[in-house]
């Protein structure tokens, strides 16, 4: 029976981290962290914090799965830190490099501003808008939506979007293009497309037909690949390419 | 445990996605095979038309450009030509399926048949040639 040493039964006794600090300009720094059987990388930012570096900036709230605030770019790759485990990405050296998320601002090591974000979001008209009720009132056309129509089951299919941003960190059409609205806005956008109580499905398409809209996407699907809630943003992308080639080859658009 | 007081190591990291270790997937390889064989075909045009101009220029230019055409070199190149257009056209031929048809699921599937029809395709040419 070949030989294993400790750490590879047992796992590192220490993790080396090195950790954004700074702003856009900045460093890393590598902090020696005690290496449990059962630790997220979010506990380790948290540790790191308290028992070290009180002044090291992170964000996070639920700590289970639910907000997605705690996304950061773990080892390369975009990730909730609360949902994933050292022994996942540490190896068996126990290494890990700590990032605020890309293609976004840093507010300070690895807080990242969602601001540009959420402003697509708005951009991509990512609001329910009730048809006959700008006001807010009742509207007079009242939908029943069978759960079982095909639009409802495509409008369900990206409803549970948290905007975490992992998908927008991980394209690359956004680092390549940042006016690019990217997966999370157009994900939004295909589901209120396909809300049949919505009355704002015109400006909704013009909003993502232009050059940095849903036509910008050369389906490489990191987003489908990333999301952490298994949705799939390229695919409500490609949904709105087609609505918006038929929509313009048969005159709809107005 | 307290740690020693942390030090600043490397300089800054551009800030990127993540470099090709985030992204390995299948449909992102998919995705560079299909822009490379584009860039790679756009450049052997021009090629491909200055071939064609030696029969304007008589039959004696042609015979003597076919005769350095079958030269083992130039056929390796072509197998090259063949397997880059074959995945091209596979490659264009899933985008639009992805695109027009909306297929959600076996995405990974159909990346591993275009990659099937790019190499049978090589495979039939080198069987013609031997």
């Amino acid at each position: 029976m070949p030989q294993t040493s400790r750490e590879e039964r047992e796992g590192p006794r220490t993790l080396a981290v090195r950790v954004w600090r700074g702003r856009e300009e900045g460093g890393f720094r590598e902090y020696r962290v005690p290496a449990q059987a059962n630790q997220t990388v979010l506990d380790v930012v948290t540790w790191i914090q308290r028992e070290l570096d009180p002044t090291l900036a992170y964000r996070f709230a639920c700590r289970v799965g639910m907000c997605g605030s705690c996304a950061m770019t773990v080892n390369g790759r975009a990730r909730w830190t609360c949902r994933t485990h050292v022994s996942r990405v540490a190896g068996p050296e126990g290494r890990l490099e700590l990032r605020p998320l890309a293609n976004l601002p840093v507010i300070r090591d690895l807080a990242a501003d969602m601001t540009p974000f959420f402003d697509k979001w708005a951009k991509a008209r990512g609001r329910f808008q009730p048809k006959d009720a700008p006001d807010g009132a009742v509207p007079e056309e009242f939908h029943v939506v069978p759960p079982a129509s095909r639009q409802r089951r495509e409008a369900d299919a990206g409803i549970e979007c948290i905007g975490c941003g992992v998908c927008y960190a991980s394209c690359d059409v956004v680092s390549w293009n940042p006016d690019y609205l990217g997966p999370a806005a157009l994900n939004r956008a295909w589901t209120l497309v396909n809300d049949v109580r919505d009355g704002a499905q015109a400006e909704r398409l013009a909003a993502v037909a232009g050059d940095a809209g849903c036509h910008s996407c050369h389906s490489t699907q990191s987003c489908t690949e990333h999301c952490p809630k298994q949705l799939d943003p390229s695919a409500a992308i490609a949904g709105l390419k087609r609505r918006l080639f038929w929509d313009t080859l048969l005159g709809r658009r107005a | 445990m307290r740690a020693q007081a942390p030090s600043p190591v490397g300089p800054a990291a551009p800030r990127r996605p993540g470099g090709l270790r985030a992204r390995p997937h299948p449909t992102y390889l998919a995705f560079l095979v299909h822009r490379v064989s584009g860039l790679l075909l756009a450049l052997f045009l021009p090629l491909h038309f200055w071939a064609l101009s030696r029969a304007i220029e008589g039959e004696a230019a042609l015979e003597g450009f076919l005769r350095w055409a079958d030269t083992p070199l130039v056929k390796a190149g072509e197998w090259l030509l063949v397997v880059l257009l074959a995945a091209h056209l596979a490659g264009g031929l899933r985008v639009l399926a992805l695109e027009f048809l909306g297929w959600r699921r076996r995405q990974k599937d159909m990346v591993a048949v275009t990659a099937g029809f790019a190499l049978a395709c090589g495979l039939l040419f080198l069987l013609n040639l031997l």
